[in-house]
Formats: C-alpha cells, sequence, structure tokens
C-alpha cells in the first residue's frame, strides 16, 4: 500500500451513502413493510448473499496481490488457505486470523 | 419461571450480550488500522464505523475506494454484503413490529449480526413476553457491542498511524474475510456459492470498473439458490 489516495469527495459520498442504505436495509422490512411475508425465491437468493460477495472479492487478493504487483505469492496464498481451513473447522472466526497471521508471518520470515 | 419485567429484560440483554464484546473488538481494531492504512484519518473512520456500524461491508467499501473502483460499485458491492441485514429485519418483524416507530428506527441503526442471533434465540426461547420486553432483551444486547464498536475503531485508527512498515498488512483485509467467510459455509449450498464466486471473479476479473465482483456475486447466490432447491428435492424434509 504505496500511498493510497481516496478523493476526500468519494469517501464522504460513499460513507453518507452507504450508512443511509445499510439503515435503509435494516429499517426495511422492521419499520416500513410489516409482517408480510416475502417470497420464497427471494429468501432463498438474499440465504447467499455474504457467501456470494465475500470471496468474490477476496480471490482476486489472493490470487494476485496488490503487495507483489500482482504475482502469485506462496506466503500470501499458504496464509489464505490457512485461515480458510482453521476458520472452516474450528468455526472460531478469531482463531482463523490468528491462524492466517501466523502462516503470513512465519512464511515472509522463513522465505525472507 | 420468574417474572420478566421491561427492566429486567434489558439486563438480560446486557448479560447476553456482552461475550459479543470479544468478536466486535478485534473487528473494530482491525478496521481502524486498515482505514488509517488506507489514508483515513481518525475522524474519517470513526464517522465510517458511527454511520455505517457494517464490518464487512465497511472493508468492502474500503478496499473497492483502494482500487479506485467507480462509487456506484463501491456502494452496490458493500450494500450487498449489508443484504443479510434485509433478512434479520425481516424476521426480526412478528417479534418488534408492534412497537413504536422510533424505537424500530433506533434497533434498525444498531442491527449487527450478534445482536440479531441472540435476540432471536432469546424470543424462542420466551414466547410470552410482550413486543415491548423483546424491544428491552434487544437494546441490552447492544449496549455493550456498540460503544465497543465505536471505541476500538479509534483506538484502531491511533494505533494504525504508528504501525511500522513490512507488517504486511495488505493482507489483514483478505484473511478477515477468509475468516468471516469460512464458518458460513454451514452447507454444500453455501460452499458451491463461495466457490462459484471465486470463479467468476477471477474469469471476470478483465471487467472493468470492477463489475467482475457484481457478476460474481449474482452468479454466487444465483448457484447457492439453486444448490439449495436440489439438495431439498433429493432429501425431502
Amino acid at each position: 500500500m504505496n500511498d493510497p489516495v481516496i478523493a476526500k469527495g468519494t469517501l464522504w459520498t460513499v460513507i453518507i451513502l452507504l450508512g443511509l442504505g445499510s439503515f435503509g436495509l435494516r429499517f426495511v422490512f422492521l419499520g416500513l413493510i410489516g409482517n408480510r411475508p416475502m417470497p420464497d425465491w427471494v429468501m432463498r437468493h438474499l440465504r447467499y448473499t455474504a457467501v456470494a460477495v465475500l470471496p468474490g472479492l477476496v480471490a482476486p487478493l489472493v490470487v494476485w496481490p496488490t503487495a507483489t504487483d500482482g504475482v502469485l505469492d506462496i506466503p500470501r496464498l499458504a496464509a489464505a488457505l490457512t485461515t480458510l481451513a482453521v476458520g472452516y473447522t474450528t468455526k472460531n472466526v478469531l482463531a482463523a486470523i490468528f491462524g492466517g497471521a501466523a502462516m503470513l508471518y512465519l512464511l515472509l520470515w522463513a522465505l525472507g | 419461571m420468574t417474572v420478566t419485567t421491561t427492566e429486567s429484560a434489558y439486563w438480560k440483554g446486557v448479560r447476553d450480550g456482552a461475550p459479543f464484546i470479544l468478536v466486535v473488538a478485534p473487528f473494530a481494531l482491525l478496521f481502524g488500522v486498515v482505514a488509517t492504512e488506507t489514508g483515513l484519518n481518525v475522524w474519517e473512520t470513526l464517522a465510517f464505523s458511527v454511520v455505517v456500524i457494517a464490518g464487512a461491508a465497511q472493508f468492502t467499501a474500503l478496499q473497492l475506494m483502494q482500487e479506485n473502483a467507480p462509487t456506484v460499485i463501491v456502494l452496490a458491492s458493500a450494500l450487498a454484503v449489508n443484504l443479510r441485514m434485509a433478512m434479520y429485519s425481516a424476521s426480526l418483524t412478528p417479534h418488534l413490529g408492534a412497537t413504536p416507530i422510533w424505537q424500530r428506527a433506533l434497533a434498525a441503526y444498531v442491527m449487527v449480526d450478534q445482536s440479531y442471533a441472540c435476540s432471536i434465540l432469546a424470543y424462542e426461547r420466551n414466547q410470552q413476553w410482550t413486543p415491548a420486553q423483546k424491544m428491552a432483551f434487544y437494546f441490552g444486547a447492544v449496549t455493550p457491542v456498540i460503544p465497543v464498536w465505536y471505541a476500538m475503531t479509534v483506538v484502531g485508527a491511533l494505533i494504525g498511524s504508528a504501525m511500522p512498515a513490512g507488517l504486511a498488512l495488505d493482507f489483514a483485509v483478505p484473511i478477515t474475510f477468509i475468516a468471516m467467510i469460512a464458518p458460513a459455509l454451514r452447507t454444500v449450498a453455501h460452499i458451491a456459492a463461495a466457490l462459484a464466486s471465486v470463479i467468476l471473479a477471477l474469469l471476470f476479473a478483465f471487467v472493468p470498473f470492477n463489475l467482475g465482483l457484481i457478476i460474481a456475486g449474482i452468479g454466487g447466490m444465483m448457484v447457492g439458490a439453486q444448490v439449495e432447491l436440489w439438495m431439498s428435492r433429493r432429501m425431502p424434509a
């Protein structure tokens, strides 16, 4: 992350609109729609939003890390796989973060 | 069964919500650190956490802004990550729908994964609670968590500007996200959705304006929903 720049105007636009949008999503049923049930197919798609968006965001960061100018990097790949394995087996988010970070630092140190 | 007053429901919520401090504090800290690494100052970082209160969406927005993605894509992606809040909202409505509108608005503002999860479980255990007691429990459950979310963001932002280079903090975001995704891979459908998302994101990485992520998100949702249908047909409940 060398000197990353986010324009201030963009930043505040995102903060405010994301805040309004997030509030809208949280308020939509509780405040406005009331107790009407949603169609099954909508609920079925909503169940997978998080697991459908986040992996797509992460995959390019793992395969083409910015810190190595997009070259596949053994420590980062191993850290990602370790995080996944620990998180999947323990179901513990913090254990997964620490496991992945430990693998990253270990290999960065070992491969120097 | 002891008689529950509105006040005791509130304190019950505080007790049930308190352990989540251990989950929320490190996330807020990490967001503060990563945000300052990205060039945000302490006030901008705090404003982000106060206005949005959604770790995953905040990390998503930060990452995409750093990649200079168009604002529309930043918002669409971060809001997609937050779509689950609409599900929470829908499932809380039968319990809290009868409370005053200002309380429901406040409840919506402080809605986070942990407060939702522990409230909905408490409502299933205590079906005799009135809407007022349920709302009191809900506010109790968020009372320990939200101030910690704000405060630890600031601590992270203050530490972040003092962090030495060479800590490979570029990889804090991917590791955090993977750590959040992994425990959520509960069923074959969840795994299929995640896998489809990864493949589509890599295949469509060349598409400008980070639209590849939108394709991956929509594709992943469709795959997840479809696999769920297949599984339920194979194993009728």
